[in-house]
């Protein structure tokens, strides 16, 4: 490797909570080559197909270098003059309660916390939330009633040690890739079986002993059935249970459930209950498809109190385990950014905790009583109670339940500040005053992964124009509301002095986290501070929390939750006949203003789709490829139809990513409502109610271009391509003129034109060529349109003379989609050379082809891809 | 027995029928072929690259004087028939008479000529045969103006060939768009641009009214006063049957000689007609594939086997280097038919495919004719094109294979789809590629 020659700088993934070390060489000219770093305990090297791409997505074509007020370039003297002014009159005409910050589990902890010092210590308000209410509240929630506090209790090491691991509502393959990798690597060496629990088949399923596909929603009555197992079957562990409270209740809970609610059979809830308690380190990864729910807390719980009422709890390869989404929702939620805590792990109702904040800050006024939770915040700016909103690395008119209402409350709010590193996504768009943030190759601070691990991530690039750090923006808002002494911060190692001082409070007080054994390091000490997992003070350091049975509830012992199954808040009707599932794809990331950049990324799946079972498509008259509207009481959408019987009857399934920026017809979150778990706040962002019918196009287009290009149709997603764009169109009707409308699309009126018109057909096909070759190819049919899209992506720029052809000539190799992004490998690739090498493993395509050998997240998928081959071939042998 | 057989006429029709009844039935005919040009068969098609310098006469003869000889042909060339007398069954030639068992009649076409003064002068040829090409050859030597009127396939040809020696050449064309009968009007506009950028003039929707000159031709004056220049005019304003002597032996002419599908004249089942002197159900013919199918059938009927000609489409190609043009089949626009058109003006190409239902019944290609021949076998085939209705005008290269993936971003996700049949985008094939797709589409182009 050359990086010997080029100065390598660590840092961590802007991406999941696995919380990847990365070694990042810039290249001088705003680029970045990325590599896993072999010594992150994390990761030790490895990425996935969205870390090892993080280089493709710190151009600058879509920044927002310069503040803006009412879209018109502005000075930060005026721009944060303006937000202070606007929110101090709002708060002293109608309260602290009439002013709100919407934070980000992006932002690292320094910004976090300076956000959260402001808000609750000097604002007065607890109006602080973050999209991590989306992702994780209902984690903390259970952690909290389980534990007293909101702990992790293990670490990546017991996913190496477990005999058994249980994925619950997690798609680990495409969410936490390099965790899944370390998985198999141990299953590899250990036998680790894998049980998956998800309604969906998903890419995590391939290695699994056991796929429960269970009823949406229905983890508690399942982990319910286990708890019963555990006690019936004389798998309690009576002597760790003296640590804990609640027994009796739970099992008398765990009862009351009704027969039948999981849709599994006995034999498999009786095989899954016999794995479990017949193995002794097992450890439950759950995710979204656990949190996102009604009942998100009792199924975090129903998963504790199996582990506590086992005992496996604490110790290597045991444990429950919570995996987020975010690169710092865990710092988030260790600062204090929920609306429902205070900071360090304290309690906002707890006066003691309060008491002792505020004299830390200094701090004037703290409120006593949590503030609106994300869905409630923006019902509040809805309504007109919150005034002044200040939105920050987020994209909540996009992610949130009910989004197209929440996008017009935004829309409507009287005074809108979003802090971003674009203009260009939903929310950004809302914007009074938009601030040009800082990004992640540009920023400095610290991030705590899902195995409470911190690291450092550090700037390796400037700023671009003169975008700021989040802290500086926050603090010198701060300074000029009036609180100039609690924000007066020189640098982000200041913050965290302060931030880990704090939790030495915290420690005082008995909470879990307490990192005050880095308050007194130096600046030079912050710089080169390794990664190292809480807590971290005079006590005690990293390791596993609660072998030793101490929690952290007044008694100090644990609580099992007693808990019943409850059915998702809305129930299929016949308006609403089908269950509609959301999560994530393999190669995206949240709502894409970073992983769209990537070509690479862009290449596996470019546009957004709806998975239907095969039943239900023929009943609906859906076949491949059409578009299909999905209505929900709240919103509707059109999508790509994905016949797959990976989704069972009744139930659907579209990725989450897509935006009115790439795909605005893709918005689901327009389409899930905004019922919430009681307990903790988060949405049930996974069960939604839709109706879906065919969507009638009156065409159908498929177009690739040099430059941006401007689609204004029904249906349309834009994706980036090595050479330029591409996109998926489609309309009702089509406009007369194709010619003048592919000229429109690309904005190309002078370029010359070639075109095929079958007029009576409805067909065209245009090709638009200057002087530096294809600027821009637009492909019409009736029928969703058959070309090679992945080989047109790549002609804009080329002479490409038979670009109309849609295809290459027959002599031309055509890789086919792209599967595996990393190394841009396609699937006719993969599949000739299985037939022409004879290849029969994954390994061995490997070998040939370097598919699947980076970050590993399309192996599932060539394991599909080789076994079919193998089934078309007629060979029978397994893979 | 050998039976007699008379020939007029030694065009290329007769060539191919003399060498079938040879090579078929060796000693069955006692033959003998007039010819009015004092010489054999040549491929008259191949007069235009002659007059523009890139053949020579010698490379394009088919059927010489030896060759006749060596069949045992008695050949009477440079010698005019004058009558036939069908009672004696006897053709009398300037050098006398010769019985015959059958007769074929295979006398071509003329010139038409267009009924304006000065139309006999000197320096007004046509462009029909060899004479007519060397007379070209020789007046381009002098240099100077030429004249063609007629803006079809041998005017074209005539024209870009004296440009090619030399002459500044002006084409007067009646209609509005050259080679109107084979062309579109975006194609022939394309047409016109290349021969215009050759230095040809084009004069479309001109009418001539008089040619001018007193002992040879110095000018032509069209309808709208407009006077040209000329020292050379060509006519080529099209042809017609050469019937004389078939009226004159009063056998049935409508335009041409009136045959049945075995070639036999309607009127005298002795007497048979090939070529372009030919009228069959109301066509005439002036295109060498069905002149030479009418050869293939006379031929098995003078055998006494059974054989039928059939009316096929007709292809035409120009023959002007660096026009590359291909029309077949019948493109006009019409109720019920649909068209697929290409036009790419940068790279000079255009194509234009008539539709009527699921069938090609049309093609005109400017720029890029290599596909010529697989969208006329298309044609003549009435093949059923609706599968392949998108990607038809791109040719065969561009047919079968790997399919076109309609879905790939979604079917990536999606093998088990495939497996189950549930994905009805033939995706099965694109994950399993026909291995033989290579071979196939190299042959395939090698066929054509």
């Amino acid at each position: 490797m050359k990086a010997r020659d080029v100065k390598e700088t660590r840092s961590t993934c802007a991406y999941c909570g696995v919380g990847c070390g990365v070694l990042l060489s810039p290249d001088g000219k705003g680029g970045l080559a990325v590599r896993g770093d072999p010594e992150h305990p994390a990761n030790r090297g490895r990425l996935c197909s969205k870390g090892s791409a993080l280089g493709e997505t710190v151009g600058l074509e879509d920044r927002l270098l310069g503040p803006r007020v009412n879209g018109l370039d502005t000075g930060w003297d005026d721009a944060l003059q303006l937000v202070a002014d606007r929110f101090a009159r709002t708060i002293s005409h109608y309260g602290p309660d009439s002013v709100a910050f919407y934070v980000s589990g992006q932002l690292l902890t320094e910004d976090y916390y300076v956000a959260n010092k402001l808000m609750k210590g000097f604002i007065g308000s607890a109006n602080i939330d973050t999209n991590s209410r989306l992702c994780m509240a209902s984690s903390v929630a259970g952690h909290k009633r389980a534990f007293g506090t909101d702990t992790v209790p293990g670490t990546y090491e017991d996913i190496d040690e477990a005999d058994l691991v249980v994925l619950v509502g997690s798609n680990l393959a495409w969410c936490h890739p390099v965790l899944y990798q370390r998985l198999l690597a141990a299953r590899e060496t250990r036998g680790t079986r894998i049980v998956v629990i998800d309604p969906r088949r998903t890419a995590s399923c391939d290695q699994a002993d056991m796929h429960l596909a269970l009823a949406p929603g229905s983890d508690v009555a399942l982990f319910n059935r286990l708890l019963l197992a555990i006690h019936d079957g004389g798998a309690l562990d009576r002597d760790y249970l003296r640590h804990a409270e609640g027994l009796e209740a739970a099992i008398a809970a765990a009862r009351q459930d009704p027969a039948g609610v999981s849709g599994l059979s006995e034999d498999e809830i009786r095989a899954f209950c016999g794995l479990w308690t017949g193995t002794e380190k097992v450890v439950t990864i759950y995710s979204q498809g656990v949190n996102q729910s009604t009942s998100g807390a009792d199924k975090v719980n129903a998963i504790l109190n199996c582990h506590l009422a086992s005992g496996r709890i604490g110790k290597p390869g045991c444990g429950p385990f919570s995996v987020t989404g975010q690169p710092n929702a865990m710092g988030g939620r260790e600062v204090g950014g929920l609306a429902n805590m205070l900071a360090c792990h304290l309690d906002l109702e707890n006066a003691e905790h309060r008491a002792a904040v505020g004299d830390f800050w200094r701090a004037p006024r703290l409120p006593d009583r949590a503030g609106l939770k994300a869905v409630d915040m923006f019902r509040a700016v809805a309504d007109g109670r919150i005034k002044a909103l200040w939105i920050i690395h987020t994209n909540p008119a996009v992610s949130m339940p009910e989004a197209d209402a929440v996008r017009d409350a935004i829309a409507a709010c009287p005074f809108t500040v979003v802090s971003d590193i674009t203009a260009r996504n939903d929310t950004a768009r809302l914007a009074d005053v938009l601030l040009p943030a800082t990004a992640w190759a540009e920023k400095s601070g610290t991030v705590t992964n899902s195995d409470r691990t911190i690291s450092r991530q550090r700037a390796v690039l400037p700023a671009p124009g003169t975008a700021r750090p989040d802290w500086q923006i926050l603090a010198e808002v701060g300074r000029r509301m009036g609180f100039a002494g609690a924000f007066d911060y020189a640098d982000e190692a200041e913050i965290f002095r302060e931030h880990a001082a704090l939790s030495g409070i915290a420690g005082r007080f008995g909470r879990d986290f307490d990192i005050s054994g880095l308050a007194g390091i130096g600046d030079h000490q912050y710089r080169d501070l390794a990664p190292q997992r809480w807590p971290v003070s005079g006590s005690r350091q990293g390791g596993r929390f609660f072998a030793d049975g101490q929690f952290f509830h007044r008694d100090g012992k644990a609580r099992l939750v007693a808990v019943t199954w409850a059915p998702p808040a809305a129930a299929p009707s016949p308006r609403f006949p089908l269950r509609l599932n959301t999560g994530r794809v393999r190669d995206q990331w949240h709502t894409m203003t970073r992983t769209a950049k990537s070509p690479r990324l862009s290449a596996h799946l470019a546009e957004p789709f709806l998975e239907i079972h095969p039943e239900d498509a023929a009943r609906l008259g859906v076949a491949a490829a059409d578009l299909v509207r999905a209505e929900a009481p709240t919103g509707a959408a059109i999508l790509r139809a994905r016949i797959t019987d990976a989704v069972p009857p009744g139930q659907v399934f579209a990725p989450i990513h897509w935006t009115a920026e790439t795909a605005p017809s893709g918005r689901i979150d327009a389409l899930v409502a905004a019922a919430c778990d009681p307990v903790s706040g988060q949405p049930e962002s996974k069960a939604a109610v839709v109706s879906v019918r065919r969507w009638e196009a009156g065409w159908y287009g498929f177009a690739v271009s040099r430059g941006e290009m401007a689609p204004r149709c029904d249906y349309w997603a834009l994706a980036r391509t090595a050479a330029g764009y591409r996109a998926e169109l489609a309309g009702a009707v089509a406009p007369a003129d194709w010619e003048a409308e592919a000229r429109r699309l690309f904005d190309l009126p002078e370029a010359e034109v070639a075109s095929v018109i079958d007029s009576h057909r409805g067909s065209a096909r245009i090709a638009l060529r200057d002087q530096r070759g294809l600027a821009a190819a637009l492909f019409v049919s009736p029928r969703p349109v058959a070309v090679m899209r992945d080989y047109l992506a790549t002609l804009p720029g080329e002479p490409a003379g038979d670009v109309l052809s849609g295809r290459p000539a027959a002599d031309v190799p055509n890789p086919g989609p792209i599967l595996c992004s990393c190394f841009g490998v396609g699937v006719n690739s993969i599949v000739s050379a299985i037939e022409s090498r004879a290849l029969v493993s994954v390994e061995s395509i490997g070998e040939a082809l370097g598919a699947g050998t980076n970050c590993g997240s399309c192996k599932p998928e060539i394991a599909e891809l080789l076994n079919t081959v193998r089934k078309a071939r007629g060979d029978s042998a397994a893979v | 027995m050998k039976r007699k057989l008379v020939v007029i006429g030694a065009g290329m029709a007769s060539g191919r029928l003399i060498e079938h009844l040879v090579a078929e039935a060796p000693g069955a005919f006692d033959i003998t072929l007039f010819n009015a040009e004092p010489r054999g068969t040549y491929n008259r098609i191949m007069l235009s690259p002659v007059l523009a310098g890139d053949k020579t006469y010698a490379e394009i003869v088919t059927h010489d004087d030896a060759w006749y000889a060596a069949q045992g042909v008695t050949c009477r060339f440079g010698e005019h028939v004058v009558a036939i007398d069908r009672a004696a069954k006897t053709v009398h030639g300037q050098n006398g008479p010769v019985a015959y068992d059958k007769l074929v009649i295979a006398t071509g076409s003329a010139p038409f000529i267009i009924p304006v003064q000065g139309k006999d002068l000197p320096g007004v040829v046509t462009y029909r045969d060899l004479d007519d090409t060397n007379a070209m050859i020789a007046a381009a030597a002098k240099g100077g103006k030429a004249v063609v009127i007629g803006g079809g396939l041998l005017g074209l040809e005539a024209a870009a060939g004296l440009a090619e020696r030399g002459m500044e050449v002006t084409v007067l064309h009646l209609m509005g768009h050259l080679m109107e009968r084979q062309l579109d009007e975006a194609a022939g506009a394309l047409l016109r641009r290349d021969l215009e950028s050759r230095g040809l003039k084009i004069m479309t929707r001109a009418s001539t009214a008089a040619i001018l000159g007193t002992d040879r031709v110095e000018g032509v004056l069209l309808e709208d006063n407009t006077g040209l220049e000329a020292d050379l005019v060509v006519m080529a304003v099209g042809i017609r049957p050469e019937t004389r002597l078939a009226t004159d032996a009063r056998l049935e002419v409508a335009r041409g000689i009136e045959v049945n599908a075995r070639m036999q004249s309607l009127t005298d089942p002795d007497v048979y007609a090939v070529g372009e002197c030919v009228e069959f159900e109301g066509h005439l013919f002036g295109l060498v594939a069905p002149l030479y199918d009418q050869a293939r059938v006379l031929a098995q009927s003078l055998i006494g086997e059974d054989a039928s000609f059939v009316v096929r489409d007709t292809a035409t190609k120009l023959k002007v280097t660096g026009c590359d043009l291909f029309s077949a089949g019948d493109f006009a626009a019409s109720e019920g038919r649909e068209d697929i058109v290409l036009r790419d003006p940068a790279r000079g190409v255009y194509k234009r495919l008539v539709l009527e239902g699921d069938r090609l019944v049309g093609a005109v290609m400017y720029g890029d004719t290599a596909d010529g021949n697989w969208f006329f076998q298309l044609i003549k085939d009435g093949t059923n094109i609706e599968a392949m209705r998108e990607t038809l005008i791109f040719g065969p290269d561009m047919q079968g294979g790997d399919p076109e993936d309609p879905f790939p971003a979604v079917a990536v996700l999606a093998p088990e789809a495939a497996q189950s049949g549930c994905d009805g985008l033939s995706r099965s094939s694109s994950i399993v590629p026909n291995a033989n797709n290579g071979a196939t589409q190299a042959s395939r182009r090698a066929a054509v």
